[in-house]
């Protein structure tokens, strides 16, 4: 079976929430959408205090290149726009709503119906996801649209599906996999037709056998696209390492995807895709997993971006009295949150929950050298060394290290014996390098 | 609502720490302790518990008035360091030059350059190199191996089998006259030879070696290449002149090489950090070994080996990086 060559961790699956069907979650009284919900710049309000907005109405444009539409998850009034915290603790321009009966936004098709015939032309759909903000909702969140349009004097030959969901707990891919999988091949050939190109690639790690077999089928009902099976291991969702376990190519340091002829998405964003160009509608709302051992029901939810993290949680049981931790997204990569106020937003795969007892960090101690950091970075770097030099302030030599291809994926401080915090110190590194770099250019 | 914590990813760590991994040496030193006790008796007992107490207590008394940090003798790190310093003596050294040694392994190896993970020489082979040049006589007196003995006894003393070959050749005595001074090779296999207490039974230390590969402890590079080395370097020279080389088997499963290859060079601490410099470092401790065994004043030459590549470290891994991800890129 496939998988990425160098490195990789199998961290414990705890798929919990990986049987619950996907529920739609009610609304909250407000909503509260950031205008930074994407990677790039933030969107610019087109909508002001006291409006009275609609379901999938356009509240925000993305006018820079790289960067996104935001329209609104639900009727009501503009109460103000104003900060809010989001989940990377900072305070963020957000649009918030006082949510009133929902009506949606003319010419917005809320059916359950499946279309599949698309008689768009690649400009077409490309302004079409432009139009309705869809963004990577595998974590990164970049603008689709820009994905979407190959670079001149490049060539695209794979669009490859992200379907590995290699974060443990997280199970909202799965579900959607499932539940969906008619409207995710319409989407993949929408995306296909947009690249101009025939051959397409969903990779399922195969821990989600079903997922597998449902897509294998449905798969021969669709020109060019195929269901590779990859042998669990983390990160494989990352997008180099999943380009290197399926078409076995690698992206040089530095470089895009395209470099090697491949555009990579998220199996959300493909769905995404397909009710944006196939039924107009806009990114405003998404499958949200909530899970732990701290909430009562592990559940997927789908939810409408702004909606506070707190009322996911109550939907699935409340907090336990010990809880230590709530994050924003897997265990591996997510964010810890210190307010649970914060709004889901486009890139929030899920809520995760964890005790007091999980939350503690293992007891810290010199580093033994036994090399593990070493053989499991994926992206080969020395993290023992990265961590080392960064705490002594000696950016050049992290920089000639290659501190920023380190993706951040934690494998390292994962599996460290001594417990050392090798990506907190290799955050900070990278943060300086990157100041370094950009006073220099 | 409790206070939350905030702090960065991950917020999952793997099921292992320090302790484990050090526990796991110690469980794969049982079979090589287990025949050395059946073959020097009681005095390899006493001798290694003497050492390994030696070593926690020491350890335990630097932490606590020198460096007045946190105590982490029961880490396993100090017991393995006593055991494998036992090993590397005869089973009927006085005990007070064991306490001193092991004083030097752990305060002058270890403790001096701040504890575990900061040495850059492994602290049993300091220990050994220390009582090595003070005491010579004492830690080359090898007694005879009889299978449970049970006797604090006068043991009958004699050369190693490495020492046999290599006084005889000195001498200007053929290899084969003196093939019939050493033990059967089968005997040198299992461990049934005079020498110090843990290094003469080749297959109990690949047991060990084998348990620490699959509880991925160790890895295959360093043992290995310095075994390999080892015996294509001898097998060359045995090939130039059988009568002043004994043949490349008869390397191997001598001298302190397995306990050397498996135990000492792999110590984590103390070794290269990559497969490439892992394979570098085995390759050197295999020719110096050699180096010292063939012309060197010692018919031994492990420790002296792996303790000159514990100074190459820094240097080995500063020169062989991994290969980066993307580095060379191979499409198609
Ligand atoms: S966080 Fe960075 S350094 Fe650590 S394993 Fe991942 S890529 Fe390597
Ligand atoms: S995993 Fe931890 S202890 Fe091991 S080499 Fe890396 S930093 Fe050091």
């Amino acid at each position: 079976m496939k998988t990425f060559k160098i490195g990789g961790v199998h961290p414990p699956e705890y798929k919990i929430s990986e049987k619950q069907p996907i529920e739609v979650l009610s609304l909250p009284e407000t909503v509260s959408i950031p205008l930074a919900q994407h990677l790039g710049v933030p969107a610019v309000p087109v909508v002001k205090k006291g409006d009275k907005v609609k379901t999938g109405q356009l509240i925000a444009k993305g006018e820079a290149f790289i960067s996104a539409n935001i329209h609104s998850s639900a009727t009501g009034t503009v109460s103000k726009i104003d900060d809010v915290i989001d989940d990377s603790g900072y305070r963020k321009k957000a649009v918030i709503i006082k949510v009133e009966n929902e009506q949606w936004e003319d010419g917005i098709d809320t059916s359950d119906n499946l279309i599949k015939e698309c008689n768009l032309t690649q400009e077409d759909i490309v302004n079409k996801v432009n139009q309705m903000g869809i963004v990577g909702m595998g974590g990164a969140t970049f603008p689709s649209h820009v994905k979407l349009q190959v670079p001149k004097g490049k060539k695209a030959e794979y669009l490859l599906i992200n379907g590995v969901e290699c974060e443990p707990y997280l199970t909202s891919d799965h579900r959607l996999m499932l539940e969906k999988s008619h409207e995710l091949m319409v989407g993949i050939t929408i995306q296909m037709k947009a690249l101009g190109v025939d051959k397409a690639i969903i990779g399922v790690e195969n821990n989600k056998p079903d997922a597998l077999e449902k897509l294998s089928k449905l798969a021969k009902e669709f020109k060019g696209i195929t269901v590779e099976p990859l042998k669990v291991k983390y990160p494989q969702g990352a997008e180099k390492q999943l380009i290197k376990a399926l078409v076995n190519r690698e992206v040089p340091s530095g470089k895009l995807p395209i470099e090697v002829g491949c555009v990579v998405h998220n199996v959300g964003t493909s769905f995404a895709v397909y009710e944006a160009v196939q039924k107009n509608k806009p990114l405003i709302e998404r499958v949200v997993t909530v899970t732990g051992s701290n909430v009562k029901k592990p559940s997927n939810f789908l939810t409408r971006i702004g909606t506070p993290v707190i009322s996911l949680i109550e939907a699935s049981g409340g907090l336990l009295p010990n809880t230590g931790k709530v994050i924003s997204g897997g265990p591996m990569m997510g964010k810890a949150l210190n307010d649970l106020n914060v709004p889901v937003t486009k890139g929030t795969s899920g809520i995760l929950v964890i005790s007091d007892y999980e939350a503690q960090r293992v007891s810290l101690q010199n580093c033994i050298r036994c090399a593990k950091c070493v053989t499991i970075c994926p992206m080969a770097l020395e993290p023992y060394l990265l961590a080392l030099i960064s705490d002594k302030q000696r950016y050049e030599e992290a920089e000639e290290n290659q501190i920023m291809d380190c993706m951040e994926c934690g494998s390292c401080h994962y599996i460290c014996p001594s417990g050392r915090p090798l990506l907190d110190q290799i955050r900070v590194g990278k943060a300086n390098v990157g100041k370094m770099i950009r006073e220099r250019n | 609502m409790s206070l939350l914590t905030v702090s960065g990813s991950p917020h999952l760590h793997a099921d292992n720490s320090v302790r484990k991994i050090m526990y796991g040496v110690l469980i794969s030193l049982i079979p090589a302790t287990l025949v050395s006790f059946y073959f020097f008796g009681l005095g390899a007992i006493i001798v290694t518990l003497t050492a390994v107490v030696s070593c926690v207590v020491f350890e335990f008394l630097m932490q606590k008035y020198l460096v007045k940090g946190p105590v982490t003798i029961f880490d396993g790190s100090a017991i393995i360091t006593g055991v494998l310093l036992a090993f590397n003596v005869p089973s009927n050294l006085p005990l007070w030059i064991m306490v001193v040694g092991s004083f030097v392994a752990i305060g002058m190896g270890k403790m001096t350059f701040g504890g575990l993970g900061k040495n850059p020489f492994n602290p049993a082979l300091v220990g050994r190199g220390f009582m090595m040049i003070s005491f010579p006589v004492q830690m080359t007196t090898w007694p005879k191996p009889i299978p449970m003995n049970t006797q604090l006894t006068d043991v009958v003393t004699g050369p190693t089998a490495l020492g046999v070959v290599k006084d005889g050749v000195g001498r200007g005595e053929k290899v084969s006259e003196l093939l019939p001074q050493v033990p059967e090779y089968t005997d040198l296999f299992i461990g049934n030879m005079g020498g110090s207490i843990g290094e003469v039974s080749a297959i109990a230390l690949i047991l060990g070696g084998l348990y620490m590969l699959l509880r991925k402890i160790i890895t295959w590079h360093i043992p290995v290449s310095y075994i390999a080395t080892v015996f294509v370097f001898t097998g060359i020279m045995w090939l130039i002149n059988p009568e002043v080389y004994i043949d490349p088997v008869f390397h191997i499963i001598t001298g302190g090489l397995m306990l050397g290859a498996i135990y000492m060079a792999t110590d984590m601490v103390t070794s290269p950090m990559t497969p490439a410099g892992m394979l570098i470092f085995g390759v050197g401790c295999g020719v110096l070994t050699v180096v010292i065994r063939l012309f060197g004043a010692y018919p031994e030459g492990v420790s002296f080996a792996i303790l000159i590549m514990n100074a190459f470290v820094p240097l080995i891994d500063r020169g062989f990086k991994p290969k980066r991800f993307g580095e060379e890129v191979k499409n198609g």
